[in-house]
């Protein structure tokens, strides 16, 4: 791959993928780069990434708004909105470490792919706070869908179709995100369980229960539940005390307190528990939570699969041998669900389904969206799918 | 008045056996084709256009309203989705040449799931049946449309509904995991699933609050939540619009986000007292309504919190519910609101923009001014918290110069909301009613990409036509 253009202007993109559209000349789509190594490698002669499109273009905190243009490094904005006791809703997480890169990533990766931590549970998903984007469709044409106010049911949400579609409808140059306040302090319930079934109803009863919980993960080597609360402080005492009290009959569990219980999330968010080796292929399964003991189970029958569970147990962090074969055993274990290959070498990316096929009929109307963003069909080529 | 377009003539002279041929698919009564059964359905929540359809079909399956969408299809007819037609963009008006599909018969709650919190249901579901299922149990769905006694979860989907909640719980978008969704070509999918965020196109998304242009809903998989250990409201009253803003910015400031915060004007606090004998403070220009959610000690605390911040914005008065029933004596009149304005006035348009909070006092001072430069009255309602606002103006629907006044003035205010950075419609949806606004908020190369998207999912355009998107001469 050639050294990535980074135009510093939303104008600049627009003309080089106008451009690239009349030559019907592909053009790999990136952010930082940090997540080259996920989904399918892109094949094109050139790369345009956003990086240079950087900078918060308006912070509003009391309207829980924030806009920036795509290539601010996610860091940047975290930064701004704690400076106003604000966060990211979604938790998002920057996997750095994980995706094995030194860059930082930015807002628009983060919302090109859709990524949310642990908070995906309780305060939604990375694209369910995208308020308003910019971006440059395949005819190298400047677009806007939504705005920068909270609720906006104006025409079709194409919002919702850009976060997820890994730059493969448009080259997201803008976003405006809702935000929240930061929580005044949070808390762990920590209880260590039998096994993942145990564990995995453990967060159940607390996800089910009237205490708010916003984070809830199981650790599969010595099995542990990990139950967070965050509010104002004295509700975290309240809260906590209470829910130890309802998951009794799990166990006695210990509360671990805010400072430490805000580093095990991030830990969690950053799926360092997972203790991926870095030849490992890591893939990442969502199914329904009472489904995610057995699909850790079947992966465990398969190949040596180290296993983080979030999201109540739904959301399953898997590791192991980037082979085709533990590739299938992935593909089998979330036929009930869904399945992202996150981390392999070029090889293995590029001979096996990333993401689950679709349904013929589903599949022709990703065809024709696609064709209607992007009639060329330059954006990133093969990100997603094999063409 | 807003354009329909002209029917197809071949399509009304083969009426008879359109209805001959719906009748073999849906068999039974669920076919209307009578001029006098199909009033009911000619028009919904937007009530000033009316069009009877050419029929109506109640199917009671998903394969029943896939065979019904086949044969549109193939005969190229225009087809029209309807919940439970409380629509107040008119997002369900018929066309003279077009099959309404009512999805009404489809209403049952297929499972509830407590473990994975989740529920699936049909598409005729009232969204308050999907609470009623599960409250027995503590659980509840979030998004509570003021309609939510009669609206169907199927209508919610189309239209990605709101309420007065949706500033802590999210709007549908927010709620749901899965959906049967049948396309114009009669093929039935399964998108999402009873797990979050299913890779690939954000199928979910783009067909929540898609208004019916891209295909019909025929189940729903939506997310249930245990409900809080309870719920108070308080009342704050203040004596200018200005203030009564500035306490809002201030609580959202102070990082408090209640469950609901509502906001009305003096002319809504007055058809409201009138219609509940909640209370209200009848000297105010400006009253919220602020809800927390807790034990009695959390809701004590918070709502101590909101109170030392009114305090600094001199309120005339301020009133903590101490008992669940003070707190339901709060809401009688918000929820009641649309109906106490019925009682002053018997026709209202109820306008459904939304603008940064932070332009609340001027956007509302110019409304009070163009009320009086129209001559007609308004009562403001609104969600405070997320800007989304429910100007509703007042006028006489048998006097057609009255009308055309209203309709202009709405415009007016809706063109005000996209100046300060705002939206045409929160939670109402574009419908018949904003098509011809669409202009202002978009640019054509920009209602072009998303006339491209819903031509990708329905190529003839037979889903729902001439709403959303303003007619091109050629249509």
């Amino acid at each position: 791959m050639s050294a990535a253009l980074t135009p510093g202007n939303e104008a600049a993109i627009a003309a080089l993928v106008a451009e690239a559209a009349r030559h019907a000349e592909p053009i790999a789509v990136e952010g930082a780069g940090t997540k080259r190594a996920m989904l399918r490698p892109v094949q094109a002669a050139r790369t345009i990434s956003t990086r240079a499109l950087s900078g918060i273009t308006l912070h509003r905190p009391t309207e829980l708004i924030i806009s920036a243009r795509a290539g601010t490094p996610l860091a940047e904005i975290e930064a701004a909105l704690a400076a106003k006791g604000q966060m990211l809703i979604a938790e998002t997480p920057h996997l750095t470490t994980l995706m094995g890169v030194e860059a930082a990533p930015t807002i628009g990766g983060a919302v090109a792919a859709n990524l949310s931590g642990p908070r995906r549970i309780s305060g939604g998903a990375m694209r369910d706070h995208v308020m308003g984007i910019r971006f440059v469709n395949g005819s190298g044409e400047v677009l806007r869908s939504g705005g920068r106010v909270l609720k906006n049911v104006t025409g079709l949400d194409l919002c919702k179709l850009l976060a997820g579609s890994h730059g493969t409808l448009g080259i997201i140059t803008e976003v405006t995100l809702k935000v929240l306040p930061a929580p005044e302090a949070s808390a762990t319930l920590s209880l260590p369980v039998p096994d993942l079934e145990t564990g995995r109803r453990v967060l159940s009863a607390g996800l089910g229960s009237p205490f708010g919980v916003t984070g809830a993960a199981l650790l599969a080597d010595a099995p542990r539940a990990l139950l967070r609360i965050e509010d104002f402080s004295d509700s975290v005492a309240y809260r906590s005390e209470k829910l130890r009290e309802t998951l009794a009959e799990f166990g006695d569990a210990e509360i671990v307190p805010d400072a430490e219980s805000r580093a095990l999330w991030l830990a969690v968010r950053e799926a360092t528990p997972l203790g991926a080796a870095p030849s490992d292929a890591i893939w990442r399964v969502s199914v329904k939570p009472t489904e995610g003991p057995r699909v850790a189970a079947e992966l465990r029958a398969a190949f040596d699969a180290k296993l983080l569970l979030d999201w109540g147990g739904g959301l399953i962090w898997i590791a192991g041998p980037a082979t085709e074969g533990a590739h299938a055993a992935v593909m089998h274990a979330a036929d009930r669900g869904t399945f992202t290959l996150f981390r392999a070498p070029d090889a293995l990316r590029a001979a096996v389904a990333v993401i689950p096929p679709e349904p013929p009929p589903l599949a022709a109307i990703a065809r024709r969206v696609k064709a209607a963003l992007d009639p060329a069909g330059i954006l990133n080529p093969g990100r997603m799918r094999a063409a | 008045m807003i354009r329909l377009p002209d029917p197809k003539p071949g399509i009304l002279a083969k009426r008879d056996a359109i209805i001959a041929a719906l009748r073999a698919l849906v068999p039974g009564d669920g076919v209307i084709g009578e001029a006098i059964r199909l009033k009911p359905y000619e028009t919904d929540g937007l009530s000033a256009y009316r069009q009877p359809p050419l029929a109506v079909v109640l199917p009671r399956t998903t394969a029943e309203v896939a065979a019904v969408l086949r044969y549109c299809h193939q005969e190229g007819v225009r087809v029209i989705p309807r919940g439970a037609g409380t629509s107040l963009s008119g997002g369900a008006l018929p066309l003279a040449d077009a099959v309404v599909i009512g999805l009404m018969r489809m209403n049952r709650i297929l499972e509830v799931d407590y473990e994975n919190r989740l529920a699936v249901v049909e598409a005729g579901v009232t969204n308050i049946g999907i609470t009623q299922a599960v409250a027995g149990d503590g659980f509840f769905y979030a998004p509570d449309p003021s309609s939510q006694l009669a609206c169907m979860i199927g209508g919610n989907v189309m239209m990605n509904s709101g309420g007065a909640h949706c500033l802590k719980y999210g709007v549908t978008a927010n709620n749901l995991l899965g959906l049967t969704f049948v396309t114009i070509e009669g093929e039935v999918i399964r998108i999402g699933g009873e797990h979050l965020d299913a890779a690939g196109y954000d199928w979910l998304g783009i067909v929540t609050g898609s208004e019916g242009q891209l295909g019909l809903v025929t189940e729903v998989t939506v997310r249930i939540l245990r409900g809080p250990e309870g719920a108070r409201a308080m009342l704050a009253a203040f004596n200018g619009i200005e203030v009564a803003g500035a306490a809002v910015d201030a609580i959202i400031g102070a990082g408090v986000i209640p469950v609901a915060l509502e906001f009305m004007d003096r002319p809504c606090i007055h058809a409201c007292e009138a219609f509940a004998h909640a209370g209200y403070p009848l000297d105010a220009e400006a009253m919220l309504i602020i809800e927390v959610e807790g034990s009695v000690a959390e809701q004590d605390a918070l709502l101590g919190r909101i109170r030392d911040i009114c305090a600094r914005f001199d309120p005339i008065s301020m009133k903590v519910a101490q008992t669940p029933e003070e707190s339901l004596a709060i809401w009688k009149g918000r929820k009641g609101a649309f109906g106490a304005v019925g009682r002053i006035s018997p026709d209202y348009l109820c306008m459904d923009g939304t603008i940064p909070t932070g332009e609340l006092p001027r956007v509302l001072k110019r409304i009070g001014e163009m009320s009086a430069e129209y001559g007609l009255q308004v009562a403001n309602v609104f969600h405070a918290g997320d800007g989304n606002l429910h100007p509703l103006i007042m006028f006489d629907a048998n006097d057609p110069e009255s009308f055309h006044k209203a309709e202009t003035f709405g415009a007016d205010i809706l063109k005000l909301c996209v100046e300060v950075g705002g939206c045409l419609t929160g939670e109402h949806g574009v419908g018949i009613e904003k098509r011809d606004l669409m202009t202002v908020q978009f640019t054509e190369a920009e209602l072009d990409q998303q006339r491209a998207v819903k031509t990708a999912f329905d190529p003839q355009w037979l889903l729902n036509p001439a709403k959303v998107f303003p007619l091109k001469d050629a249509a």
